[in-house]
């Protein structure tokens, strides 16, 4: 693997493994014993299958498990990702900071792309009023202060895919 | 798969209680629904019908384990376009078609389509941005991530 991972381990998956991913990707079975009827379609126990998931969460394959909402239905929607010019030698303490905020869902620093993208500093931010995107925007530009050169809100206005990660057969 | 509502859903209480509740932590017991549903208040049966409901009226898009394509060797990159408008429709259908568009969105900016590329592997993402640059004739802009300071996506309901 690339340098760019080496703060975390790799978490290498045997076979089984990439066969209980695809075949939990989609979702779980709502029955009373989802593990023992995943279990029967990969020919193992239910109790192999939570030991599994169970590996697979302690070594960060998984990062969690339950229920995925849709923002719009749950009224969010103003999706704004807010970019940032950042100071690069402050970037790093002030997107932990900036990250630390509670209502910043991901929060990341990406490469610039000169010259017409200046921004390395990405957090998204959900909301159910373009106000209130306004006053959130206004309390990241607090904590960045004086290492901010710049910055913008782009708002999704359609969501044209939204599968999430397949892992092909 | 449910419906995919844009407009806002009535939610009683404890829809709202789920929703809150279960956006993680679903436990590894032999029976999770009824474990689950003892801690928020719940019937196992009532549990299981509700969430039933919540996907298929397209308020969960998905209930199960959130995966982290780089833990098993692969990677997620978050890459733009610009596409002209009279283009636009063709373009998104030609960028769907990939496999490995995980999510694309419409932002109103010059860079107009932001989408998310997940591969098995680095390699796959060089790929997938090679084919997308074929078949649009436009230039991807990709935005790796150099640093991840903070991802946990929980909405309250």
């Amino acid at each position: 693997m690339p340098e760019t991972h080496s703060r975390d381990t790799l978490a290498v998956l045997d076979e089984v493994d990439r066969r209980l991913v695809r075949a939990t990707q989609g979702g779980l079975p709502l029955v009373p014993r989802p593990w023992d009827l995943i279990g029967e379609e990969l020919g193992m126990t239910g109790e192999e299958v939570r030991g599994r998931l169970r590996g697979m969460l302690e070594r960060g394959v998984i990062r969690r498990i339950g229920a995925v909402p849709n923002h719009y239905a749950l009224g969010y929607r103003f999706n704004g990702m807010t970019v940032w010019d950042v100071d690069d030698r402050h970037v790093d303490a002030l997107g932990a900071a900036v990250g630390a905020l509670p209502f910043v869902t991901h929060c990341y620093r990406r490469p610039r792309r000169l010259p017409d993208w200046p921004y390395n500093l990405f957090a998204m931010v959900h909301c159910k009023t373009r106000a209130e995107v306004d006053t959130l925007v206004g309390a990241i530009a607090g904590v960045l202060g004086d290492a901010c050169r710049g910055r913008e809100v782009l708002f999704s206005t359609r969501i044209l895919k939204k599968t999430g990660l397949r892992l092909n057969d | 798969m449910g419906r995919r509502p844009v407009e806002p859903v009535d939610l009683d209480e404890a829809d709202r209680r789920i929703i809150n509740g279960l956006q993680g932590g679903f436990p590894l017991s032999e029976r999770p629904y009824a474990e689950a549903a003892g801690a928020l208040g719940l019937e196992e049966s009532e549990l299981i019908d509700r969430l039933q409901a919540l996907l298929d009226r397209g308020v969960l898009t998905r209930f199960g384990p959130m995966y982290q394509i780089e833990r098993m060797g692969g990677a997620f990159v978050l890459a733009a376009l610009s596409v002209p408008e009279a283009d636009y429709e063709r373009v998104a259908g030609q960028v769907n078609a990939l496999p490995e568009v995980a999510h694309n969105y419409r932002r109103e900016h010059a860079l107009n389509m932001w989408f998310v590329l997940a591969a098995e592997t680095p390699a796959g993402i060089g790929r997938a941005v090679a084919a997308i640059e074929a078949a649009t004739g436009l230039s991807v802009f990709a935005f790796p991530k150099e640093r991840e300071y903070f991802v946990e996506m929980k909405l309250r309901a």
